[in-house]
């Protein structure tokens, strides 16, 4: 599944300094969805290169990560359950560090 | 359009704003936990702090007031809402930037970057102060001088200083500065931690000073984009309470401007400072006492603790009554890296 992933408020900086990535996930075995809660371990394994503690707590991100899909707040679409389609944007930005 | 359609079906909570019930809505307001879209965020957002200047009469008609303004977010929101309030609700006010400038290689030079284009985007003058003009010497020289362990005290106490000092320049009535609700809680929380009575009935305060230099007003944005020094522990602690409850937030703000100091405890007497005439608890303020230490070799003094060669110190011991033990100690328990409002 083609998706733009944006890192913003010093995320960036725990992937390479770059900000936007376009990348191509994979559907988990055996089941036909992405979900947010799928994509995050996607991030932590594939494009965070360090000190992951500063994105991911527990199954989720950090209290104090902003998460938008498609400019919407993950909260109004299900956090770990809302389900990714083709082409969507979703944008993490720390609240906690960078400025 | 067909795409936002199709998202807010998928959403699966209310597919209109309740504000407007016209369109989709993008974040769940905090202070509210109303759904809401981009406009009516802006449009609520914007006549709170109407209305919180309005309640609190903060500037009269023909006022000058400066926007300090770090090339952050708090700082570049507010000079966006006070530029456009001023204008929609004909305040009459003349409005300025005014930024410091540090003198951190590769990280001052890009947040002036974004003062710069607020300057031009605003249509606000610009005023730049520098500690190297102010004080003879950049945070890269200080920290040269003594490493790394307590430059954060040095660069607190000479950026409320030279905000002063820029404001002087200036000629204006007021400073205004932006904060947003996470730093507030949080100066509350470390403020309750710490025992430091006289900063937390300060830090809620919506305009402090009045008898002093310049009045600053703080306004306190709920900024749910915000990125921001990380101050430990405690952020991630409000954060986390944030989480199980979104108003926990806005609530220990509430709390910290609740808080009744009883008339029996002490306070410290507010003066002047000796040296530089700024608003000082000591016979000198803090900047000068720093910048002595900086300028005869001793950076030590002034840090922590008391020592032997600091000319409040001495003080203390000549003149035991006029300052007394409990300013002492809270000034011993001045901690670096926080607002200190």
């Amino acid at each position: 599944m083609q998706l733009t992933l944006e890192f913003g408020g010093g995320l960036e900086l725990l992937c390479d300094s770059v900000k936007i990535h376009k990348v191509n996930v994979d559907l988990p075995d055996e089941s036909h969805i992405l979900t947010m809660k799928d994509l995050l371990k996607w991030v932590r394994t594939n494009l965070i290169k360090e000190r992951p503690e500063m994105f991911i707590k527990g199954d989720t991100v950090r209290p104090g990560v902003l998460v938008l899909v498609n400019d919407c707040d993950w909260e109004l679409s299900g956090q770990l359950e809302t389900t990714l389609e083709e082409k969507d944007v979703v944008v993490f930005i720390s609240t906690l560090h960078g400025g | 359009m067909e795409a936002g359609e199709a998202k807010s079906k998928k959403a699966g909570g209310p597919r209109l704003c309740c504000i407007c019930n016209l369109r989709r809505p993008v974040l769940k307001r905090p202070k509210t936990l109303q759904q809401i879209c981009r406009e009516c965020f802006y449009e609520v957002f914007e006549e709170e702090i109407h209305q919180v200047i309005v309640k609190n009469h903060l500037f009269k008609s023909g006022e000058r007031v400066a926007i300090g303004a770090s090339g952050g977010k708090d700082s570049t929101v507010l000079a966006y809402v006070l530029s456009e309030l001023n204008k929609r609700h004909s305040y009459g006010l003349d409005l300025f930037l005014l930024s410091i400038d540090e003198g951190i290689t590769g990280y001052r030079d890009d947040s002036l970057e974004t003062v710069k284009r607020n300057e031009v985007q605003y249509g606000l003058p610009l005023q730049i102060v520098s500690y190297k003009d102010l004080y003879g010497w950049t945070m890269d020289d200080i920290v040269k001088m003594i490493g790394l362990k307590n430059n954060c005290t040095f660069c607190g106490v000479f950026r409320r200083q030279a905000l002063d000092r820029g404001a002087a320049l200036l000629k204006v009535d007021k400073i205004v500065t932006g904060h947003n609700a996470d730093d507030i809680a949080e100066t509350v929380l470390l403020n309750i931690l710490r025992g430091d009575i006289a900063r937390l009935s300060r830090c809620t305060s919506i305009t402090t000073g009045e008898d002093g230099p310049i009045p600053r007003y703080y306004f306190s944005t709920e900024c749910i984009y915000s990125p921001n020094a990380y101050r430990g522990f405690a952020r991630e602690f409000i954060k986390d309470l944030e989480r199980l409850r979104p108003k926990a937030i806005l609530d220990i703000i509430k709390s910290g401007e609740d808080f009744r100091i009883a008339t029996t405890t002490k306070m410290p007497e507010q003066g002047t400072c000796e040296r530089c005439g700024y608003i000082s608890s000591q016979k000198w303020c803090k900047a000068c006492v720093l910048l002595e230490g900086l300028n005869r070799g001793l950076p030590k003094m002034g840090i922590g603790r008391s020592r032997a060669g600091d000319v409040n110190g001495d003080l203390h011991n000549k003149n035991e009554s006029k300052s007394g033990p409990t300013v002492k100690s809270i000034e011993s328990r001045k901690q670096c890296g926080s607002l200190d409002f």
